[in-house]
């Protein structure tokens, strides 16, 4: 099959971006979309000119590197699926294809189609963690929980911080990424002494970064490649306002 | 080369409790006039970093991803081995130190692998107290699944996500560590030199890869951390940035490398669908506990596999191992997939696979139980293959997984180098010639929580380190080596492209020095590179420049090490004239066609010395002595 790519070409943080037009002759549908990219840029480089920089690293699904916006969808049109799992059978020959870097003012673009979400390692690091000192712990089966909790806690535990639910946003919040986090820990008998400074904390460094609020759009959750839901929102909004009543942090 | 693995004395079991007394002590109040380098931030990287500050050392971790929390660790599936013996299926230390000798095939230090069964059960209790969310059983309590070459469950699990869990409980510790201002990270950086003052690891060179900029960082001590080398093969179930270029230039800086022959094939992953792909993906080990490994009993059966009736079915691994069936180890099971494909009995349309069926098990436990235990992986199976695993047995073939070997660490994890430690996938030690499934995450874990918090104290209570700060012109030389080798890979103005040359360096490696090997094979190979590595410095292309984002670059530089390291692998495999774990030499096998060994002339690690650029690399031994497990033939039958 056949395709055309418009991709966003940026060369720096400071530069004007624009789209370019590449055609992709011969690839097939068991070609994985970025397994198209790669053959553009190898002959881009054998042709001597720059090949389109884009993140990705483990491509199964699971680091979060990937950052593409494919035809308007963060991660591309696939449910549940993150843009390095896409395959070409999803598009059909002759079709144009639109790929942009997720986009939001927390995430500044680096180069091309590769962006800088450092925004979210330093909401996790105002409180993203249970404060335990590596020796410190107790024996493993003194802490039961109870499966239903476990299993809600692995749910939120599965983001792979990728920021699709940031660029989803039309006001560019990570409610649906700090939510997860805080979610994971709050369902935990683990994650319990900590729950309040750890949401004020939180959401207040993620208030800082210029992320946006939460509107109930839910489109976060649409584009999830690990299906997160937006409850974890509402349960991160009772967190804070627990919190904020009731907490002496 | 001097190897002393500094094993202490005494009964395997006390060694390391009579150890950890004798090492001496940094005073508390002085930890923080020490700065420790990291570099990678996996689980052995990331655990490492946490607990060193918080026991009060300045800490800076570097890793090539734009955060830490994006190292490969992240994509481990199956789970965590320890002796907890929760299902009161006779597990203990000693069992777990027994199976992975063995299951190493004896081509590890007893006292390494005692250890690391020791502190396997710390390992557990430390993950679940940092919020991981392991999966439990109604009563709350954890569960374990079974996983090769061992007959107890003792594999915790996270899902299918037990990598990606482990790693988050570790950036987590490590971003609280952020917090209190304790660590320092650089992400975006990857080592380009290590920098040696009078004999001893003083600091490292790294590139800014968005700047393109180098920079130079000093400390007390080095800690590699960088994962294995697995990607040399270009097809491999790592990552696309995994690479081994900081080992590589400590092993140019005097480190011993050791055993680089043995890489582990693992049986079961995604069967290549054609030349464009990128690399290979792994279905998680956990899936032999249900799924059965068949091929059509009759060659050339192009039938769709539920056209295939029972009875014209061969389960090969259970009707040649009925003892561990499915759960042979992964050397084992990946042999057994290729003699079934060279028999003709693959599968799928290249033939270049086995099914691993799921149909039993569906119909004995109800879809509802599998969709729990596997359910994230045959979602990725079906995003991959657009196949229903649920009703379509799934088609595997063995690929490049794991390495076994790497930089030789004495007991303390200190390489030859003095002050550079290494920890984790990067270094050799304790799966010898295979590792089973599970044993990666506890390594890696084993060796950042528990073992170098106390080894490193030992080092730097008792090394007198002159001031060396980044000012020391061994910084700047450093600085002048990575400079002119950048610019080197810009000169070029050739025609390939840096992953045309890693195509087909791993293509070599793949038929010559794969699943099985022998002398022709290796010998051919070993003329074969120098070939390739001339034409790649005299006919590479790497466009855009030195100063900025420039991933055709940093793939260039990986690529001129892989042509490098891959000349000493095969090097190694062609001196091990014996089978051994994932090392077949085809000279050496039993009527079985299992790997036999040579114990008279192979027991020992070899230990590889860099003696200077166009020399022959020398080979060095460390006899390996087994007091408490007695080597035998493996069987698993």
């Amino acid at each position: 099959m056949n395709l055309t790519l418009r991709v966003w070409r940026q060369k720096g943080p400071k530069e004007k971006g624009h789209f370019e037009t590449y055609q992709v002759q011969d690839v097939t549908p068991e070609m994985s979309f970025f397994e198209a990219l790669d053959k553009v840029n190898e002959e881009l480089i054998t042709a001597g000119r720059e090949p389109i920089a884009f993140d990705h690293d483990c491509r199964e699904g699971i680091c979060g590197t990937c950052s593409l916006t494919i035809n308007g969808q963060p991660h591309g049109p696939d449910e549940a699926a993150t843009g390095c799992q896409l395959h070409l059978r999803a598009f059909k020959s002759g079709d144009t294809i639109t790929i942009e870097p997720f986009r939001a003012r927390a995430f500044p673009v680096i180069k091309d189609l590769v962006i800088d979400r450092s925004a979210l390692d330093r909401v996790m690091t105002a409180g993203g963690f249970v404060s335990v000192n590596t020796g410190s712990a107790a024996e493993a089966n003194s802490i039961l929980v109870p499966k239903d909790k476990s299993d809600a806690a692995m749910d939120a535990a599965a983001c792979i911080g990728c920021g699709a639910c940031v660029a989803a946003c039309p006001n560019a919040s990570a409610m649906l990424f700090v939510s997860a986090k805080v979610s994971h820990f709050a369902l935990l008998p683990q994650g319990k002494p900590e729950r309040d400074r750890r949401v004020l904390a939180m959401q207040k460094q993620m208030d800082l970064e210029g992320f946006g609020n939460c509107s109930n759009e839910s489109e976060c959750e649409a584009v999830c490649p690990k299906e997160i839901k937006v409850c974890n929102i509402a349960r991160m909004n009772r967190e804070f306002l627990r919190a904020i009543f009731w907490s002496k942090e | 080369m001097k190897l002393d693995a500094k094993i202490p004395a005494g009964s395997v079991s006390q060694k390391w409790d009579k150890y950890r007394f004798d090492l001496k002590l940094v005073n508390p109040a002085n930890k923080r006039k020490f700065d420790v380098l990291i570099v990678g931030s996996g689980l052995a990287g990331a655990s490492a970093a946490a607990t060193l500050a918080e026991l009060g050392y300045n800490v800076k971790v570097f890793c090539l991803q734009d955060s830490p929390r994006r190292a490969h660790s992240i994509a481990a599936q199956g789970g965590i081995n320890a002796a907890k013996n929760y299902p009161n299926d006779g597990d203990s230390v000693w069992r777990l130190f027994y199976d992975t000798v063995k299951g190493g095939d004896y081509r590890a230090r007893e006292a390494n692998v005692y250890r690391l069964a020791q502190v396997s059960n710390s390992i557990i209790d430390q993950c679940v107290a940092q919020g991981v969310p392991f999966a439990r059983e109604y009563g709350g309590a954890l569960d374990n699944r079974s996983f090769g070459g061992a007959q107890v469950s003792r594999t915790f699990y996270a899902r299918g996500q037990t990598g990606q869990q482990l790693l988050l409980g570790a950036y987590s510790s490590l971003m609280r560590q952020v917090n209190k201002k304790q660590v320092q990270i650089f992400p975006r950086r990857e080592m380009a030199e290590l920098v040696v003052i009078d004999g001893v690891a003083r600091g490292i060179v790294v590139r800014n890869l968005i700047t393109g900029q180098f920079e130079s960082y000093a400390g007390h001590a080095v800690l590699l951390a960088t994962g294995g080398y697995g990607n040399t093969f270009y097809l491999s179930t790592n990552a696309n940035s995994c690479n081994v270029s900081a080992a590589w230039r400590a092993y140019k800086k005097g480190a011993g490398f050791a055993n680089p022959c043995f890489t582990q094939i693992h049986p079961t992953c995604i069967p290549q669908s054609g030349e464009h792909q990128a690399k290979l993906t792994l279905m998680s080990e956990s899936l032999r506990n249900d799924g059965r490994v068949w091929v059509p009993k009759k060659k050339g059966d192009t039938r769709s596999p539920d056209q295939i009736p029972d009875s014209e079915r061969d389960y090969y691994l259970e009707r040649q191992y009925p003892t561990f069936g499915n759960l042979v180890p992964r050397d084992v099971a990946s042999r057994a997939a290729k003699r079934m494909i060279d028999e003709g009995r693959g599968v799928g349309k290249t033939g270049l696979s086995v099914y691993l069926d799921f149909a039993d098990a569906v119909k004995r436990q109800g879809k509802a139980k599998i969709v729990e235990k596997y359910g994230n992986l045959f979602d990725m199976y079906h995003h991959l293959t657009a196949e229903d695993p649920y009703r379509v047995p799934m088609r595997i073939y063995p690929a490049v997984h794991y390495a076994m070997g790497g930089l030789w660490v004495d007991y303390n994890l200190m390489t030859t180098i003095p002050g550079l430690f290494c920890l984790g996938e990067a270094n050799f030690s304790d799966h010898g010639a295979n590792r089973l499934g599970a044993s990666a995450l506890m390594q890696g874990l084993g060796d950042g929580y528990f073992i170098i918090p106390y080894t490193l104290g030992g080092y730097l209570a008792s090394t007198k380190l002159p001031k060396a700060g980044t000012d020391h012109q061994a910084f700047a030389e450093a600085q002048r080596l990575a400079h002119e080798r950048v610019k080197r890979l810009l000169s070029s103005k050739g025609k390939r492209t840096p992953v045309s040359f890693h195509k087909e360096l791993g293509k070599l490696l793949w038929s010559n020095c794969g699943m099985s090997r022998n002398e022709k094979g290796l010998k051919e190979a070993l003329a074969k590179i120098p070939a390739i590595r001339e034409e790649f410095w005299n006919n590479l292309v790497v466009s855009g420049s030195g100063n900025d984002f420039n991933q055709t670059l940093e793939r260039a530089s990986r690529v001129g090490d892989y042509l490098e390291f891959a000349e000493l692998l095969v090097r190694d495999a062609l001196e091990r004239k014996e089978s051994c774990g994932g090392h077949f030499r085809e000279e050496s096998q039993t009527p079985d066609n299992e790997a036999k060994r040579d114990d008279a002339n192979f027991s020992h690690a070899a230990v590889w010395e860099h003696a200077g650029e166009g020399k022959d690399p020398i080979r060095n031994q460390e006899p390996l002595t087994f007091t408490d497990v007695v080597p035998s033939q493996r069987s698993y039958a």
